[in-house]
């Protein structure tokens, strides 16, 4: 929760909403990009770049180097796997009255 | 050697590693105790037991694991709430993975899902949203946790359920503050601990001026430091250099991330949702005094205290847990006479032992071979 994860925006999902695509590491998802939104341009002005991503919200841009850097530490420490497996299994039921 | 694949430049490494010696030396011989460097973050504390580096640096040298892992900190009567929450039929719990296995005085939100709470980790707060949007016939409530690196995505989210009129999503919220909580650390008496690496993405937050008060009230050096076994190295060495020529100062080595003024959207949406409460709860810690955070009035509607009128639990720490003086770097957490016995990372008694960023965990993990033999 509080290593951010380094994602590229692949796209804009609703920029009044403030959403965009990105991929993390083969994972697409959609991440709020409210905090590093270029002040006076627009929203698609962020594809392409790398940001480091906390829990769904793209918090600072990143160069690529440096989030290729933080990739290969995030695999080493098993970290990777761990936040792909909570993006990919977010919200999924597991009590007795669960609903789907 | 294991460390050499892990540091991107390992000749960097080597020439840190001589560094550090040089000037431990040197301090050391004005000195009679260690100097005892605190890693505030629980990631720093991770990485710090992952590569090792304690091995290759001088026994002059001491790091005190600080109090900056959200889940470590969480009071056992926070956990109660939630399950108490979580028990109602109409309410579907979200909350963080990280959160699942830390011992409430009624067992761990993992224990009530068994045994029949709809509980469900979410990766984002905006997931638990989403599930609020699909299942409008439920309450949604989100227990959110973390310090000021995740605090701002919860109050995103809050405004952005507001701005969709969505009527069946609340919070339980637990975010606190790294700042309020290192003066109290630092008030204490007998609160040993000579300079800071300060966490890196707390500070990619808040910036890098709210720590000033370390430097010029309590006169610790204090650095901004990077995740990399490579960004710890360095960020002790400028901690030790300033220790070395007597200054005390914010330095901000993870300048890469971490800008000077902090994230000012980030930041704005903090201000605009919640307010400080009178006093927090931490684990091990005792009560500190306007170190968390709850819903301004405006936001009553989504705050689940007052939507279900709970009665927050307080629970005492069990007596045989010594969490707080680890993590006030008192005692190394192999000194705690739980460790490794009454309390594993399979059965953890103290929220240390849980996450793989508890300095409990950390130890057991990588050194616990060694420690409980
Ligand atoms: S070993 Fe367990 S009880 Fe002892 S300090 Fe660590 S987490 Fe707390």
């Amino acid at each position: 929760m509080c290593l951010g994860i380094p994602a590229r925006i692949t796209g804009i999902a609703d920029a009044a909403a403030m959403l965009a695509e990105v991929d993390v590491h083969g994972v697409r998802r959609e991440v709020d990009v409210l905090c590093v939104a270029p002040p006076d341009a627009p929203l698609e002005d962020l594809i392409g770049s790398w940001v480091l991503v906390h829990v769904g919200f793209a918090m600072s841009r990143i160069s690529e180097p440096e989030a290729r850097a933080t990739l290969a530490l995030l695999a080493e420490m098993g970290e990777l796997h761990e936040e792909l497996t909570a993006m990919q299994d977010t919200g999924k039921a597991g009590g007795s009255h669960a609903v789907q | 050697m294991r460390f050499s694949e892990a540091f991107r430049d390992p000749a960097l490494a080597e020439k840190l590693f001589t560094e550090i010696a040089r000037t431990a030396e040197t301090l050391a011989r004005s000195r009679k105790t260690p100097v005892t460097v605190m890693e505030v973050c629980g990631g720093h504390t991770h990485t710090i037991f992952r590569y090792g580096l304690k091995d290759r640096l001088p026994d002059t040298i001491e790091f005190a694991h600080g109090p900056g892992c959200p889940v470590c900190v969480l009071p056992m009567g926070r956990i109660d709430d939630a399950i108490a929450l979580a028990r109602r039929p109409d309410v579907i719990l979200t909350t963080f993975g990280d959160a699942m296995r830390v011992p409430g005085a009624q067992g761990s939100l993992l224990q009530a899902r068994a045994a029949g709470a709809d509980i469900r980790m979410v990766y984002s707060p905006l997931d638990a949203l989403e599930l609020a949007r699909k299942n409008p016939d439920r309450e949604i409530v989100f227990f959110a946790l973390g310090f000021e690196t995740t605090a701002p995505s919860t109050a995103l989210t809050v405004l952005r359920a507001a701005r969709e009129g969505i009527q069946n999503f609340s919070l339980l919220c637990q975010h606190i503050l790294i700042v309020p909580t290192l003066r109290a650390l630092l008030e204490q008496p007998d609160f040993a601990v000579d300079g800071f690496i300060g966490p890196g993405h707390v500070a990619m937050v808040t910036g890098t001026h709210p720590y000033e008060f370390v430097a010029s009230t309590f006169h610790r050096p204090f650095v901004v430091a990077g995740f990399e076994p490579l960004d710890i190295l360095q960020s002790l060495l400028m901690v030790l250099r300033q220790l070395e020529a007597g200054q005390a100062r914010v330095e901000n080595q993870y300048a890469r991330v971490v800008p000077p003024e902090g994230n000012p959207a980030a930041l704005a949406a903090m201000r605009q949702v919640y307010e400080t409460r009178p006093d927090t709860a931490w684990r091990g810690l005792g009560t500190i005094a306007f170190s968390g955070l709850q819903l301004r009035p405006t936001w009553a509607a989504f705050d689940a205290e007052r939507r279900f009128a709970l009665t927050p639990h307080t629970v005492a720490d069990p007596a045989s847990a010594r969490c707080g003086d680890v993590l006030t770097g008192r005692i190394r957490p192999t000194a705690c006479p739980a460790f490794g016995r009454d309390c594993t990372p399979d059965a953890p008694l103290g929220a240390l032992m849980v996450s793989s960023e508890g300095a409990c965990a950390a130890c057991y993990d990588y050194e616990g071979a060694r420690q409980v033999a």
